[in-house]
């Protein structure tokens, strides 16, 4: 299972790139999301997948799955989803202001 | 005049929209001790308003819900950091939580933990900034 | 009383979020700001001195004995560098008002700068790998909303990349720790540090700390990690610009230190001998930067890599001259770039453009930017008796110690060239014929908190028998691991 979930995190993580080296705004922003979910994966198949019931204290339970993951994840989420949705109004507004999506012509010398 | 066609996403908000706002209060005060918590809930109530601000448009709703939901923000995170301040008070170490059982009528006997108070202020929080973002760019147009 | 350790990270987390709600009464933010950040730094000030007085001071968060919840700690070298953050964000939060528009102080500008110190403070205090990462995005967070403040095209233009940059840098940081977890099985950095010392692959424990590494890099600007940098950084205000250059880089700087001091110093032979390289290469490549600007923003901006390259250097050395040396410069640089910064806002202001050619004898009607600016292009590029001095002989002699000599001459040299890229704006810039164009305007407000700066980096040159003693212990104790293990895990 662990195998499994690895190589889609690491699929997720080619993909990834290749979304980011793109040129249009939009697609970089769905590379980055999924990039974080791959990292995510990652963190979960780092504590084991499933070793026991869930992590909350139970009579006659003794085998917990490791709960420091979970909460790595969940923390890690949040953080993305905060980002992402900072990144989407940024590139709106870039590209309004810009009139362009493109990352080709979104540079220049002038820094006035 | 162009008219929208939407009779049906109105008829199913007006359902789905109470299911989902008592779901979401459901998963806040689950959140402790089963899955659920601030961070959903929050994320499903503002599935919730967001839904309503479709089917509805902007100016109806802005006047059955006369929040401004960027003040939200700074009051979610205050009842968050609050809780943890209680610390200072008790004198034990920062975010210190503790639970207590109560008997409560109707309900009977319920247990009741201060991260509770906490998960509130991250409920407004995500709350608050995910429908100004969402309006942000909605509005612009 | 081990809940101090957490004052530094409340208190502006709090300010933050009362200045949320006062944001349309500029008078009144502006007062509250001045107010809390001077509480705090009496706060910060009195928490080093119980440091220094009584040692490292812990604080176990919820009541979670040590490896298993999160620690905040104290310690000789994070409350050094939070007093310092503290210092500066005190000059800044007095020079705002002059610097920024009443629209952008609306704009929440004070809720995101106490925010951006919140994750400063925060990434300084915090004893858990994972928690460095919640922090950096804190900052990261706050950096976001201030490079964007006003929203013009060029902003825009150029946060764009820069959050992109660190939104990559910040996955790749998740990425190891995961690794990390996997190997060691904890974040907790006094349990990974002691737990690093039993496992018997180091392959694997190599290969993650050049991808941490390879992350701090980033958010330090590293060569060859540094493109991003200059330019995003003097598109906003120059006070927020200020607080970019005295402490984002830094933070990203200090983790390296913080890291390959405790945890990963299983292979000095490898990791600290490749840190000299680019330390040196660093160096070269940011004063070409510096030297190949007439932006007089970008030029203070390209004056970044240089110093990281410096503090970088006496990390590699690891030794206790080195390491002294890099905590006094990273001291000293945070200060004086705080100060150029915003001196440089205060000439471009003055002068209506940044363009060094299109300048000129601004010396006739402001004397004092011209010698302050003078009196910082000396502390920068360390004459003797300035705070600068001290730091590059103590990171010199760390050099010279571990035999690498070519380093030294790398670091002079771009010492030298560094003093030529700052003089060239006051060559250019003040001298010379004036452009009658230009309108005279007030500098009334700005210099106070420059010249603040410029006393206290001077006061730590000059005052360097009070303060290397301080310095020295810091070093003495990153040398030796065990002391941090043991102040958090109590055994």
């Amino acid at each position: 299972m662990e195998f499994i979930v690895i190589v889609l995190a690491g699929i997720l993580f080619a993909t990834a790139i290749y979304n980011l080296l793109q040129k249009q705004m939009l697609r970089i922003i769905i590379g980055t999301v999924l990039l974080s979910h791959g990292a995510h994966l990652m963190i979960l198949t780092m504590g084991k997948l499933k070793r026991g019931k869930p992590p909350i204290l139970e009579e006659g339970v003794a085998n917990y799955t490791d709960p420091l993951p979970q909460a790595l994840i969940l923390t890690s989420i949040v953080i993305s989803f905060g980002i992402t949705s900072l990144l989407l109004v940024l590139a709106y507004r870039t590209a309004k202001t810009n009139n362009t999506d493109n990352m080709e012509q979104l540079r220049g010398e002038t820094n006035e | 005049m162009y008219k929208p066609n939407d009779l049906i996403l109105r008829t199913t908000t007006s359902l789905i929209a109470f299911i989902l706002l008592g779901f979401a209060v459901y998963l806040l005060l689950a959140g402790h001790n089963s899955p659920g918590g601030g961070f959903v809930g929050g994320l499903v109530t503002s599935a919730a308003v967001i839904l309503m601000y479709m089917a509805y448009g902007m100016e109806t709703i802005a006047k059955i819900i006369p929040v401004n939901f960027r003040t939200v923000i700074p009051v979610g995170l205050l009842i968050a950091v609050g809780t943890g301040l209680g610390s200072f008070v008790f004198d034990v170490p920062f975010l210190s939580h503790t639970f207590g059982y109560f008997n409560v009528p109707i309900f009977g006997k319920i247990e009741l933990a201060t991260a509770m108070l906490f998960d509130i202020g991250v409920y407004l929080t995500v709350l608050g900034v995910t429908i100004t973002i969402i309006l942000n760019i909605a509005n612009d147009q | 009383m081990s809940n101090l350790a957490v004052l530094p990270i409340i208190i502006p987390l709090i300010a933050g979020i009362l200045l949320a709600f006062t944001n349309t009464n500029v008078r009144l933010s502006r007062a509250l700001t001045q107010i809390l950040t001077v509480v705090n730094l009496g706060v910060v000030s009195f928490i080093a001195w119980k440091v220094f007085q009584d040692g490292t001071i812990v604080l176990e968060t919820g009541d979670w004995i040590a490896p298993y919840g999160i620690v905040l700690v104290a310690d000789s070298l994070a409350i050094t560098l939070v007093l310092t953050t503290n210092i500066i964000a005190t000059a800044a939060v007095f020079y705002a008002p002059h610097s920024l528009s009443i629209e952008k102080e609306k704009h929440y500008f004070y809720p995101f700068y106490f925010f951006l110190i919140t994750g400063v403070s925060g990434a300084f205090l915090t004893g858990d790998l994972f928690n460095l990462f919640v922090f950096y995005e804190v900052l990261l967070m706050a950096s976001y909303a201030l490079i964007v403040l006003g929203g013009n095209k060029v902003q825009l233009r150029e946060s764009i990349k820069y959050v992109l940059i660190n939104l990559f840098s910040s996955v790749l940081f998740v990425t190891a720790i995961a690794f990390l977890y996997g190997v060691v099985g904890t974040v907790n950095m006094a349990q990974i540090a002691e737990r690093v010392q039993e496992v018997e692959q180091f392959g694997i424990l190599t290969t993650i700390a050049i991808l941490l590494f390879f992350v701090f890099g980033t958010k330090a600007a590293l060569f060859p990690l540094y493109y991003w940098m200059p330019k995003s950084y003097i598109v906003p205000n120059p006070v927020i610009s200020a607080l970019f250059g005295a402490l984002l880089t830094k933070v990203g700087i200090y983790s390296i230190l913080r890291v390959f001091s405790l945890i990963f110093v299983h292979k000095i032979d490898l990791t600290h001998e490749t840190f000299i390289w680019i330390a040196g290469l660093t160096m070269i490549f940011g004063v070409i930067g510096a030297l190949s600007t007439n932006n007089i923003k970008l030029i203070i901006a390209y004056n970044i890599i240089p110093a990281i390259g410096f503090i970088m250097m006496g990390i590699g050395t690891f030794n206790q001259a080195g390491l002294s040396g890099s905590v006094y410069y990273l001291v000293h640089d945070m200060i004086i770039k705080t100060a150029l910064f915003l001196l440089v806002g205060v000439i471009a202001y003055v002068a209506g453009t940044s363009d060094l050619r299109k300048m000129g004898g601004l010396i006739h009607h402001y004397p004092v930017l011209g010698w302050l600016l003078f009196i910082s292009a000396f502390v920068l590029a360390g004459i003797p008796p300035f705070s600068g001095f001290i730091g590059k002989l103590l990171l010199l002699k760390g050099a010279l110690q571990g035999d690498h000599i070519f380093i030294v001459i790398i670091a002079l040299l771009s010492s030298l060239l560094i003093l030529y890229s700052v003089m060239k704006i006051f060559i250019r810039g003040f001298w010379g014929e004036e452009n009658p164009l230009v309108e005279k305007r007030t500098t009334k407000g700005f210099i106070a908190p420059i010249v603040f700066l410029l006393l206290f980096s001077i006061f730590i040159g000059i005052g360097a028998e009070f303060i290397y003693p301080a310095i020295d212990s810091v070093a003495v104790y990153l040398l030796d691991p065990e002391i941090y293990i043991d102040s958090v895990l109590k055994e």
